[in-house]
């Protein structure tokens, strides 16, 4: 299998690997990183739960090929948290009773990122559609809209903010 | 494996990397998940991340959208206001991010909601053999598709239509994201107060995205009244053939289809 050198940012960290050509970067961050919250599901971009952020957009890493990621900025969840500190999402997402088998959460908080980044004030119909390529099997969705909610409104709060 | 051509200069390779077996990557949302689905031929993926296909130019009353451009790239571009609900009508945010214009004109049915889009608009496609470039109106490019594969797409272009002249819906059954039971894209141009150069296009109402000749007649010439749309809305099913598939059967589609129709035109 041929073998291609990838140079990239990944959760802030310059990153060079050598992948098998035509691989995913589904496979890269699994396999080789074993960065794992990234879940592997349906493999065609339907289920969402392998989404990372690239280059501040949500991108599917299980159509994405690892070679493509050459010079780009790659974030997955276990680049959120700070310090050990969880991100105000990923604390959300638990205070709020957003996840329950988890599966779907990493690719729910990276997709609600990328809403937030862009627009800090989301309306309810915003975030659903934020989420739509996201599927989740155990919540409803709700209390996941719940917790986007929540933490839109406390980064509007100047004392959330800071907090 | 993949090969990744790095200038624009190598577009000229493309064909015949094809020739060989090599199959074309734009956004990754059709090619990959292919692949994904079972052992792949070994044959090389073509990747154009780097040819420059990605820029959109709008200017003198032309669009031209590269093949590479992303549904969230048109979504974003203030000039494409109108083309602004056919992006976001394709698949959640990732999807958007990735899925490009390119490989939307290869979407199957019940998806390609662009396609339907860039029918309606009249456009042409602009496609690179090797040696010359050439131009295709789309309807012929859509019947030919699956023979093409000695060409890659470049480009393709249309004129911008009059303000409020071009309209959209896509029927799903899931909000907000589904594949179509109906996309309905028409673009109606007035000349004093009457219709002239109707365009309509439907997805998922055949293998590809289709005119509606006969509702288009039945406009021309006259003013965007009740009576017209309804005579236009009895036609619209007439030259298509839906499929049965998870999303709907092809008897509701052709069942909802004059409703819709309907509905976008007197909205």
């Amino acid at each position: 299998m041929t073998k291609v050198a990838v140079e990239f940012t990944l959760n802030a960290r310059e990153q060079n690997e050598f992948v098998e050509s035509g691989s995913t970067l589904l496979a890269m961050l699994r396999d080789r990183l074993d960065l794992y919250a990234t879940k592997a599901g349906c493999h065609q971009g339907t289920c969402g739960a392998c989404t990372v952020i690239i280059d501040g957009e949500p991108h599917l890493s299980c159509l994405t090929l690892a070679e493509r990621c050459e010079g780009r900025e790659i974030t997955t969840l276990e680049g959120l948290s700070l310090d050990g500190a969880l991100h105000p999402l990923q604390q959300a997402f638990m205070d709020g009773f957003a996840a329950q088998c988890g599966f779907c959460t990493p690719g729910m908080i990276l997709a609600a990122k990328c809403l937030l980044d862009r627009n800090p004030e989301p309306t309810r119909a915003e975030i659903a559609d934020a989420i739509s390529g996201n599927i989740c099997r155990c919540t409803g969705y709700e209390p996941i809209i719940a917790a986007i909610l929540s933490v839109a409104e406390r980064m509007r709060d100047p004392v959330g903010k800071r907090a | 494996m993949s090969v990744t051509l790095t200038a624009a200069r190598q577009a000229r390779l493309v064909p015949a990397l094809q020739a060989k077996g090599g199959r074309i990557v734009a956004g990754g949302t059709l090619a990959i998940a292919d692949l994904n689905q079972g052992p792949t031929s070994g044959s090389a993926l073509i990747t154009l991340d780097r040819l420059g296909f990605d820029q959109v130019t709008a200017k003198g009353g032309k669009v031209t959208l590269g093949a590479m451009v992303t549904m969230a790239k048109i979504a974003r571009d203030r000039r494409l206001k109108f083309l602004h609900p056919v992006a976001n009508s394709i698949g959640g945010p990732a999807v958007r991010a990735m899925a490009t214009v390119g490989g939307n004109l290869f979407a199957p049915a019940p998806y390609g909601d662009m396609a339907a889009a860039l029918l309606a608009l009249d456009a042409e496609v602009t496609l690179h053999d090797g040696k010359t470039t050439r131009k295709l109106v789309i309807e012929a490019f859509l019947r030919q598709r699956h023979k093409l594969n000695k060409t890659c797409i470049v480009s393709v272009s249309f004129a911008s239509p009059p303000a409020g002249a071009f309209r959209y819906f896509k029927a799903v059954r899931r909000k907000p994201v589904s594949a179509s039971v109906v996309t309905i894209a028409a673009l109606l141009p007035r000349k004093a107060g009457k219709i002239k150069g109707a365009r309509i296009a439907l997805g998922a109402m055949a293998e590809n995205a289709v005119r509606a000749r006969k509702a288009e007649a039945a406009l021309e010439g006259a003013a965007l009244d009740h009576e017209a749309i309804a005579a236009a809305a009895n036609l619209i099913t007439t030259e298509t053939s839906p499929a049965d598939d998870a999303y709907a059967s092809a008897w509701y589609r052709r069942e909802i289809a004059p409703v819709y129709f309907f509905r976008l035109l007197t909205a």
